[in-house]
């Protein structure tokens, strides 16, 4: 009885959480209602730590949405919309940090690690390759030709003369 | 100086220690507010004593006034109440703006906690206005708003005692001096 109870609670649960969801906005047509979509997914929910307002049922979320249709029912554009809700509820309003003197960290700091990473990556390849270098050309000096010569002689040699007792 | 290179990831380390340990102390709710030194937007809203009456930008300047954001079903602007009282009683002029409630629920909540408030606004639900325009995304949030009508100062959150004896009061006062 229990388990029915609760079962049916749960039920009603996600019903009323499916319910709050839907919202109908009766677009102009279907460019219209991507670009809302997109834009949706654009903006942050000042209310909540990280959801779009598409994602998020807060209440300001839901007043977001029905002023963002509003706005693209006036004609405004995309960049309008996003200024419009910056001017409002500040940069945290969208994902994407602006450029300026504050945020510079934010932007340059990975290109220049990675940067940095490659140079040493480069560095270390270089010097490795360098030392490699120098080692062979110990082995290619005249005298190391010289013994390499014999060596070869005197196992050409022992390869002929199998019975030669060792 | 071989053995000097061998720290240089524990410096990198400690650099990042300290950054997230700074990044654990700071509050994720706090947003930086657009509207300090802008003007109070435009609009028009009945009152919620005189619903006949509607009020416009024009009719709250020419003096220096505290808005306050609030809504019956607001749990933290029960907590914050009697410091708006306190505000009230110090003098500070109190514009209330009541935030997506009902006249019958806001007149019931100012019975019970008292009315600090020189008039009260309606934004009921489904309304974009004035809270709307000021960025407002919950409730309570209170704004000091100057003689010529530019927000001075802007608060997302609950009025405590050592907030409005040591930030809104002195603000308030520097700002009536000007």
């Amino acid at each position: 009885m229990a388990k029915t109870l609760m079962g049916l609670c749960m039920g009603l649960l996600i019903v009323s959480m499916a319910h709050a969801a839907i919202e109908v906005f009766p677009f102009a047509d279907d460019q219209q209602r991507d670009r809302f979509q997109h834009l949706t997914e654009l903006l942050r929910c000042p209310k909540c730590q990280n959801q779009t307002i598409g994602g998020s049922n807060s209440p300001i979320a839901q007043d977001m949405r029905e002023q963002l249709f509003t706005l693209l029912q006036q004609g405004h554009s995309d960049q309008e919309v996003i200024d419009y809700m910056k001017a409002r509820f500040g940069d945290y309003v969208v994902y994407q940090p602006p450029m300026r003197k504050d945020t510079w960290v934010l932007w340059w700091l990975p290109p220049l690690a990675l940067l940095a990473g490659a140079i040493i990556i480069l560095g270390l390849v270089w010097h490795k390759r360098r030392q490699s270098n120098a080692a062979a050309e110990v082995t290619s000096s005249p005298h190391e030709a010289q013994r390499a010569a014999r060596l070869q002689q005197v196992l050409d040699r022992y390869a002929d003369d199998k019975d030669i007792p060792s | 100086m071989r053995r000097l290179v061998l720290f240089i990831p524990l410096a990198i380390f400690l650099v990042l220690a300290v950054f997230f340990m700074r990044g654990l102390s700071l509050n994720p709710m706090e947003r930086a507010s657009t509207m300090i030194g802008q003007p109070l937007p435009e609009f028009s809203l009945k009152r919620l004593d005189a619903p006949h009456q509607v009020v416009t930008r024009d009719d709250l300047l020419g003096q220096v006034f505290l808005l306050n954001v609030w809504g019956s079903w607001c749990p933290s602007c029960y907590d914050e109440h009697e410091y708006i009282v306190a505000a009230a009683k110090a003098g500070v002029p109190v514009i209330g703006l009541n935030y997506k409630d009902t006249p019958e629920k806001a007149h019931e909540y100012l019975r019970k906690m008292g009315n600090p408030y020189q008039m009260n606004l309606q934004e009921p639900e489904g309304m974009r206005a004035l809270a709307f325009d000021l960025g407002v995304y919950g409730a309570p949030e209170t704004f000091l708003v100057d003689r010529e009508g530019t927000i001075r100062y802007h608060l997302t959150g609950v009025v405590t005692e050592t907030l409005l004896n040591e930030t809104l009061l002195p603000e308030v006062r520097r700002w009536q001096k000007h």
